[in-house]
């Protein structure tokens, strides 16, 4: 494949569009909630009446809750989307929208959203997934031949001045870690996409991969050809089959295509990509983690340095990015870094993807540049508490990370700001709390999760995890004193301070966090009379 | 298919249609672990012997990878595998109440299967259908929303 070659898939693909077409959302989220069984419906009914529409196909376009999620065009006729589209209302649908030609007014849904601005998820929705012509009629690949064109030290550069930071959690900055990798001398440099999505409550990833796969591989060739790796890895969770399945359909679609292999578009650059599944354990997330399991073994983090930028996947140069991190590439590459660096919020730049979930009236993906108010999101995109309750608290960074009470919710969404309150950004879970629920048992299901996820290797870790859990047990118990506290507060430090990795260094945030927002809800708890003045 | 008294050169053959397009490429233990527990549900002891012989690794490298994950079962779970999902969204709505209609419908607790082999019980982390929650699978199929009053309602499809 050359540019021209390239240019005319696109022409072809384009000319080919009927006007006249229905999007079925199917991803994981929409499956789950029928939409193969309403997709099938769909192609019965208008074959009943002798219709002839083009059915697709496509990724999550964010409103879960909504799911199934329709979108119908046709000529003359505004293009909507259907909401709780099921099998049983497809007879309605087609009766409504095709043979009266009217919009079925009552089931259909806006989602456009003045707040949302989509540069990670643009074509999660659009594009199908299983498809690589129409990734490439939207535009694919074009970001790929520029930078094919380009000295890898230029795309380096240009991916610095844009301000892109690690969608991980950590948010180092993307530039950096490339110009790191590339740096070392070496005679095989790997990259690595982590897929390993552990946070219990966040799906971005999941969402991008099934929605947009040939973004992230396309973002991966990227970051491959800038540090000069010619072998990619996608280390992407078992859990997710689906995610596996697309990725693994699309590498094959690049290979026939010949986007993958051997000099790639004439250049002098060949890639190949390799899957590889993580098998349930959390701590597989951490790099060092990471690459101890692609190496077939047992995932132990290793002390650094040495950073996988010197020592990594056997022991050569590794970059690890994140799914999020390599689809917004292709964007900055077309768009340019003063683009990108014109969004978001002073160290921050661009989007980020944000699962909201919880007790909100509208879960689901968003999102947003930042800098956006957390206000904002759980309140103008995700409508507020359900139920006519008050919300509570937004917990982000999920294990790793903390509770931000309502009263900080006019706060923009920063790595820094979200580090100041005591949480992280995370990799996008956004989980919300209503009045009801208890911060003391939402902090014992984190540290919970962290005890059984803790490899073993190293004693903080290991140990303070379970003493904490022990305490807390006892709190919730009713069996607590007021001694627990300063015992909880001087474990975690320990912890923080003593951890081999990031899973015991931040483990105990959901504790310190709790404590310092809500440590009455943990003297409630506590039956132990107050010491007299 | 019972391993216990499958035929050994069954058993080879099966390991070597599951190794062979993994050879000579390295860090495809977890991979080729993968294969198997998608063929037999779980992995057999019987089969790991003869993975260590065709990879020439010692079998404790093998258990070392099996007991260090949650996703690999040492032993044959039901035919139907029904997964709670534990997430933090589905805990905030009401997973832990469904563990618990669950395990009273079945008469077992999460990692256990009915004397009868026809259910295994398992939590497990986010499934990644937040939106959705509470969320369980019975084998590939996903049900949302759940309510405890409707498990044994679910169940009853896969008597």
């Amino acid at each position: 494949m050359n540019k021209e070659e390239l240019k005319k898939i696109k022409e072809e693909t384009l000319a080919r569009k009927k006007k006249t077409w229905i999007r079925v959302g199917m991803a994981t989220c929409g499956i789950a909630a029928g939409a193969q069984d309403t997709y099938f419906a769909l192609r019965e009914e208008l074959k009943k009446h002798k219709l002839t529409v083009d059915i697709r196909k496509c990724g999550c376009v964010g409103k879960c809750s909504a799911e199934p999620l329709v979108e119908v065009a046709m000529e003359g006729m505004p293009t909507v989307f259907y909401h709780h589209l099921t099998k049983d209302k497809v007879p309605q649908l087609v009766e409504t929208h095709f043979l009266k030609k009217t919009v079925w007014h009552n089931q259909t849904i806006s989602l456009q959203d003045p707040h949302q601005l989509r540069i990670v998820l643009r074509n999660c929705g659009i594009v199908d997934p299983d498809n690589i012509k129409d990734y490439i009629a939207l535009g694919g690949y074009a970001a790929l031949a520029r930078v094919l064109e380009m000295k890898p030290e230029d795309v380096i550069d240009q991916v610095k001045k844009s301000g892109l930071r690690g969608r991980g959690g950590a948010g180092f900055p993307t530039g950096l870690k490339w110009e790191l990798t590339r740096k070392v001398p070496a005679d095989q440099k790997y990259i690595i996409c982590n897929g390993d999505e552990g946070d219990p409550g966040a799906y971005m990833d999941r969402g991008v991969l099934e929605g947009d796969p040939h973004a992230v591989i396309e973002g991966m060739m990227i970051a491959g050809y800038a540090i000069g790796a010619n072998k990619g890895f996608f280390y992407i969770r078992a859990e997710y089959p689906l995610a596996v399945e697309r990725i693994e359909k699309a590498i094959k679609q690049c290979l026939s295509n010949k986007l993958l292999g051997q000099n790639i578009m004439g250049s002098s650059f060949s890639f190949d990509i390799e899957v590889r599944l993580g098998a349930g354990a959390f701590v597989c997330g951490e790099e060092t983690a990471l690459i101890a399991s692609i190496e077939g073994k047992r995932g132990y983090p290793h002390p650094r340095p040495p950073y996988p930028a010197v020592k990594g996947l056997w022991d050569k140069p590794t970059c690890i990015n994140n799914v999020e991190t390599l689809a917004n590439l292709p964007p900055i590459l077309t768009n340019g870094a003063a683009w990108f660096a014109g969004i978001g919020h002073e160290k921050s730049k661009g989007t980020k993807v944000f699962a909201v979930t919880g007790k909100v009236k509208q879960s689901g993906l968003v999102e947003v540049p930042m800098g956006t108010t957390i206000r904002d999101i759980v309140f103008n995109i995700a409508g507020g508490a359900a139920n006519n309750k008050k919300v509570k608290a937004v917990q982000t960074g999920g294990p790793s990370g903390g509770v931000i009470p309502e009263q900080f919710f006019d706060t923009p969404v920063s790595y820094e700001n979200l580090q100041n309150l005591g949480s992280i950004m995370g990799s996008g879970g956004m989980i919300v709390m209503d009045e009801d629920d208890s911060m003391v048992d939402i902090t014992k299901f984190y540290l919970g999760f962290c005890v059984d996820e803790s490899c073993g290797k190293c004693a903080p870790c290991r140990i303070g995890g379970t003493q904490m859990l022990r305490i807390l047990n006892r709190i919730t118990a009713g069996e607590g004193t007021l001694a627990d506290l300063d015992k909880l507060r001087s474990i975690s430090q320990a912890m923080q301070k003593a951890s081999l990795c990031g899973l015991g260094q931040t483990a105990p945030n959901p504790v310190v966090s709790t404590l310092r927002y809500f440590e009455h809800e943990y003297r409630a708890l506590i039956k132990e009379p107050a010491p007299k003045q | 298919m019972d391993i216990d008294t499958m035929d050994v050169e069954q058993i080879r053959k099966d390991v070597d249609e599951i190794c062979k397009p993994w050879e000579g490429r390295p860090g495809n233990l977890i991979m080729i672990l993968h294969e198997i527990q998608n063929r037999y549900s779980y992995v057999p002891r019987r089969i790991s012997f003869e993975v260590a012989k065709h990879l020439s690794i010692p079998l404790a490298r093998i258990y070392e990878v099996i007991t260090f994950y949650n996703y690999f079962k040492l032993t044959p779970p039901g035919k139907h595998i029904v997964s709670v999902c534990m997430g933090t969204a589905c805990y905030l709505k009401g997973a832990p109440t469904l563990v618990e209609a669950m395990g009273n419908h079945l008469g077992i607790k999460p990692g256990e299967t009915t004397p009868d082999k026809n259910f295994y019980l398992q939590v497990v982390r986010c499934l990644g259908c937040c939106g959705l929650a509470p969320v369980i699978t019975v084998g590939q199929k996903v049900y949302s929303g759940v309510k405890p009053e409707q498990v044994p309602a679910i169940l009853a499809e896969y008597k």
